[in-house]
């Protein structure tokens, strides 16, 4: 990437600006190195990118959508918004913050793109609607349609953010009435980073651009083009209940008894086991829980087209990948044909052998306890 | 000769808004406000469990997120006759607390600040006199000299930097900014400090919702089980981190919001009398201290106010077919029977018809429709709706916390009552509220406390959770006060789906286009309320009015039905 002017401070010229010492610096390459899953060696990495990297212009749209991304995003807890904002990369426009309004706004969008074509990164937040010529969604007069085209045409690379930007979200589902399109359907050429759902995690929005930031190069992506660092692992396969669920202990319904303990939320609807996400990992709000752990199944946001994957509170029939000695390999290699009936006789052997290891365990722990107290 | 301008798009707000306006003799002489992007989440839901729309619904808008999730699952348990334990009401109200207190201090920082605080003044601000005037109006502790000059090096690199990011091509230097550049560097810095701030109170939303934006909710309760002896479920630990929160949060309204707010709004007097439109008040109320069917017992009073008049408050019936009405006159839908009736939320029915000019467009036809929004009236009346209603009904009603704390703060502004009536009013109605809020958060949480204590855990009334135990048909009504006003969704339940489900929500009130006898809703009627262009080019005036109200339009937008033509489809679902 060619910088037209290299007079812009670095990221690691900021950080000392403000007073932080190369310690803290390298404290954060650290931490960054382990989020995006890398070795110790790309620590050095990381921080020899962010000691020489200027600024990247970016460009944020704003389509069909409830804005819960640009939420998100600000949640982000490391590193904080103000940060990304003031010293990482230059948001050049967003309709949610930015100080301009109208002509004025506009005005700085063009200005980016034509200084820095080939050079800005274009983040989308929303669906398009392509039905009747693109009406149901116009900003500054123009459709969001040839807002997108035009925006898209100079973008070195487009982060698709959220479920709405990825595959449509809710205003897609059956029957999509405005034709929401996501925009890998409408942006041909470029390289498109799909970081889904309903929002994406604050911290994993800011690692995504983090990543770009650093390396200069996009994150590896899996086979429909999400990073592979926040969605290769199942949520299900992720869970602290996930023990419960071997055990064969379920809630039967919300605020039972065994609500109360915790267990596994398969029975009442969640989604976990079809769902790639890093809930079970990163958790949300720096990591204060996720939607399991507060008691509520997940609801699939990050999959494509979870609305019409069936109602919220229905067990789910199948999975594929089941029980604790199913490994990643496995996933999806396990034939469509199998039966419900088949995959639920194989869960109840699994699981019973489960659930006395359980009960020898909660015993265990029930031996320690009259010990402690005698 | 009066000059014609556009604004699009308004930024932020959440959503997609646009102004035409004309402008006179330095003032605005005619405006029209358009919503200009529609998802019609209505046709979406035909035919779905009515235990799922809360989750629809909730991606209504991810800035007022929590608030329709709330007013979808009451609306459920309306028409089921589904009451809920205490506890779920109380997390309820704690999490409602939260989302005001979040969204009002993100309103007035990041949103609104920027029309009255000039970020280039601030550069030449004395970090000495700076440091001098915070420490006279707060006790918030990071107000030293060395804080604010940093702050100042760290604002001047930026600058220097050539990339302005959000903060490019703002109205800066425009002679409506008053503030001295000491005050604006308060303003910058509070910036900061409220936006490493709000990432921290939603955390609320986290423990009791699984995250935030778009916390999980559950007909019947909530889905957050109470085991105070169990590791993964809400214990002494969670409940001691909500109590720190919760005190966190009243501190920094306390300390930085509210004295900020004090020290702005000298300065901007002239406002007082500035943007006041309709004086027409409406509130659903919210809330509720011994459940959702005794409104009497609800913190945020229901009413309306007509004509500026506070010594009437008229009683609020969502369920009178005559009360709450919506028309489409100006907005680009059709009515089966003529666009110049108005139907209850339970009947509405509506079809979309765009017949704006095609994309892309220079000017609007505002003579003939001209906006996604459809417009909402009481009795006819066009309302108004937001912190300022809420705050005025209380007020009307002699309630004392409301009588103090309004009074209070005009005393110490030097204004009348009347001063109310204004775009600054409003900006100070939410500042305001959001104090009250901050205490009442306190109160629910020291009530689940005790509740817990006295051996009541229930969270959730399952009981008629199996659509099997459900009447053939029910129809409900949920409603609420979001952040930005009056919401209310009315639900027709049929065999166990959904068979209609209308939402009305705040900035529809209040941005929606002309009626059928060409009334003019809140936004339009306060924009050419005395509003003052210093610059037709530099329109800085005109967002301070339109931001006042925090405008949300996703939310207002959502409307569709295209007379059952997809119904057949649903039905797989």
């Amino acid at each position: 990437m060619a910088a037209p002017e290299n007079k812009r401070p670095t990221y690691y010229e900021e950080l000392r600006q403000r007073g932080y010492s190369r310690r803290d610096f390298m404290k954060f390459c650290t931490m960054m190195a382990a989020y995006l899953g890398l070795e110790a060696s790309g620590t050095a990495q990381i921080a020899n990118t962010l000691l020489k990297t200027p600024r990247i212009p970016v460009i944020w749209l704003h389509f069909q959508e409830c804005t819960c991304c640009s939420e998100s995003f600000i949640r982000s807890s490391h590193p904080i918004v103000a940060d990304i904002l003031l010293d990482k990369l230059s948001l050049d426009y967003t309709e949610t913050l930015m100080a301009a309004s109208g002509h004025a706004a506009e005005a700085a969008k063009e200005k980016t793109m034509k200084d820095y074509y080939g050079e800005y990164v274009l983040c989308v937040e929303g669906s398009v609607p392509v039905d009747n010529d693109g009406v149901y969604c116009c900003i500054g007069g123009k459709s969001a349609i040839q807002v997108l085209e035009e925006a898209a045409a100079g973008a070195k690379a487009i982060i698709a953010w959220g479920s709405c930007a990825c595959n449509g979200c809710v205003q897609a589902a059956h029957p999509n009435p405005t034709g929401a399109t996501p925009i890998h359907k409408l942006v041909k050429g470029k390289p498109i980073i799909k970081v889904p759902g309903c929002p994406p995690i604050g911290e994993v929005m800011a690692g995504v651009l983090v990543h770009i930031i650093t390396f200069g190069r996009l994150p590896e992506l899996d086979k429909v083009g999400r990073p592979k660092a926040f969605y290769s692992k199942r949520v299900h396969d992720s869970c602290y209940r996930r023990p419960y669920y071997d055990a064969g202990l379920f809630v039967e319904s919300f605020d039972d008894e065994n609500a109360k303990k915790g267990y596994c939320l398969y029975k009442v609807g969640c989604k976990g086991p079809m769902t790639y996400n890093s809930c079970g990992i990163i958790k949300w709000n720096d990591g204060v829980s996720y939607p399991i752990q507060s008691g509520h199944g997940c609801i699939g946001c990050s999959e494509a087209n979870f609305w019409d994957n069936g109602p919220l509170y229905r067990q789910m029939a199948s999975f594929p990948g089941f029980g604790i000695e199913s490994n990643a390999d496995k996933v999806g290699m396990v034939a469509a044909g199998v039966t419900a009936a088949g995959i639920a006789a194989h869960a109840i052997a699994t699981n019973v052998r489960k659930k006395k290891l359980v009960d020898d365990l909660v015993a265990e722990g029930k031996e320690s306890e009259k010990e402690l107290k005698s | 000769m009066s000059q014609r301008i556009v604004i699009d798009p308004i930024t932020r707000i959440e959503g997609h808004l646009r102004v035409e306006a004309e402008i006179k003799d330095g003032k605005v002489a005619q405006a029209y406000s358009s919503g200009t992007m529609v998802r019609l989440l209505e046709e979406i839901l035909k035919g779905r469990d009515p235990r799922d729309a809360w989750a629809f619904v909730g991606r209504v808008c991810g800035v007022c997120t929590s608030v329709h999730s709330l007013a979808s699952v009451r609306s459920v348990e309306d028409a089921l006759d589904i009451v809920i334990p205490p506890n779920a009401e109380l997390v309820r109200n704690i999490m409602f607390c939260t989302q005001y207190m979040h969204d009002h201090v993100v309103h007035f920082y990041h949103l609104h600040a920027l029309d009255w605080v000039d970020i280039v003044s601030a550069l030449s601000a004395d970090p000495k006199k700076t440091s001098e005037i915070a420490q006279s109006i707060s006790n918030y502790p990071k107000s030293s000299p060395g804080y604010f000059s940093d702050l100042i090096a760290r604002l001047k690199k930026f600058v220097e930097s050539g990339q302005l990011g959000i903060f490019a091509n703002g109205y800066w230097g425009h002679p409506a900014y008053k503030l001295p550049p000491e005050i604006n560097l308060i303003g910058v810095a509070h910036y900061l400090e409220a936006l490493e701030w709000q990432k921290e109170v939603v955390k609320i939303h986290t423990i009791f919702g699984g995250k935030n934006p778009h916390p999980n909710y559950l007909v019947g309760g909530m889905a957050c089980s109470i085991g105070l002896d169990e590791s993964s479920v809400i214990n002494a630990e969670r409940l001691a981190y909500v109590s720190d929160l919760l005190h966190q949060a009243k501190a920094f309204i306390e300390q930085v919001y509210i004295p900020d707010l004090l020290a702005i709004a000298p300065y901007y007097l002239d406002w007082a009398s500035i943007g006041g439109g309709l004086g027409n008040f409406l509130s659903y109320g919210d809330l509720p201290t011994n459940g959702y069917r005794d409104p009497l017992s609800y913190k945020f009073p229901a009413g309306a106010i007509l004509n500026k008049d506070v010594s009437k408050v008229y009683d609020v019936d969502l369920r009178n077919d005559a009360e709450v009405q919506e028309f489409v006159t100006h907005s680009w839908y059709d009515y089966a029977e003529g666009n110049e009736k108005g139907l209850h939320p339970w009947k509405g029915e509506s079809k979309i018809n765009y017949t704006g000019p095609k994309p892309p467009y220079e000017y609007l036809d505002v003579e003939q429709k001209y906006s996604y929004l459809k417009t909402p009236r009481w009795k006819g009346h066009a309302m108004e709706v937001g912190p300022l209603s809420r705050m005025l009904v209380g007020y009307a009603k002699g309630i004392p916390e409301y009588k103090d704390i309004v009074d209070k703060t005009l005393t110490k502004l030097g204004a009348p009552v009347t001063a109310l009536f204004s775009t600054l009013g409003r900006t100070a109605a939410r500042g305001l509220e959001s104090v009250l809020v901050a205490q009442w958060a306190l109160e629910f949480y020291d009530q689940l406390i005790a509740n817990i204590r006295n051996g009541d855990s229930r969270m959730a009334n399952t009981e008629k959770f199996n659509p099997d135990r459900w009447e053939k048909q029910a129809q409900g009504v949920g409603h609420s006060e979001a952040p930005r006003g009056a919401l209310a969704h009315w639900i027709v339940i049929e065999d166990k789906k959904i068979k209609n489900y209308q939402l009305v929500v705040p900035t529809t009130w209040n941005a929606s286009p002309r009626d059928f006898e060409g009334k003019m809703s809140a936004y339009e009627s306060s924009l050419m309320d005395n509003t003052p262009i210093a610059d037709p080019e530099q329109p800085v005036e005109i967002l301070r009015t339109i931001h006042s109200f925090d405008p949300c339009l996703a939310c207002s937008v959502h409307l569709y039905d295209e007379e059952g033509k997809h119904l057949s489809r649903a039905k797989v679902l």
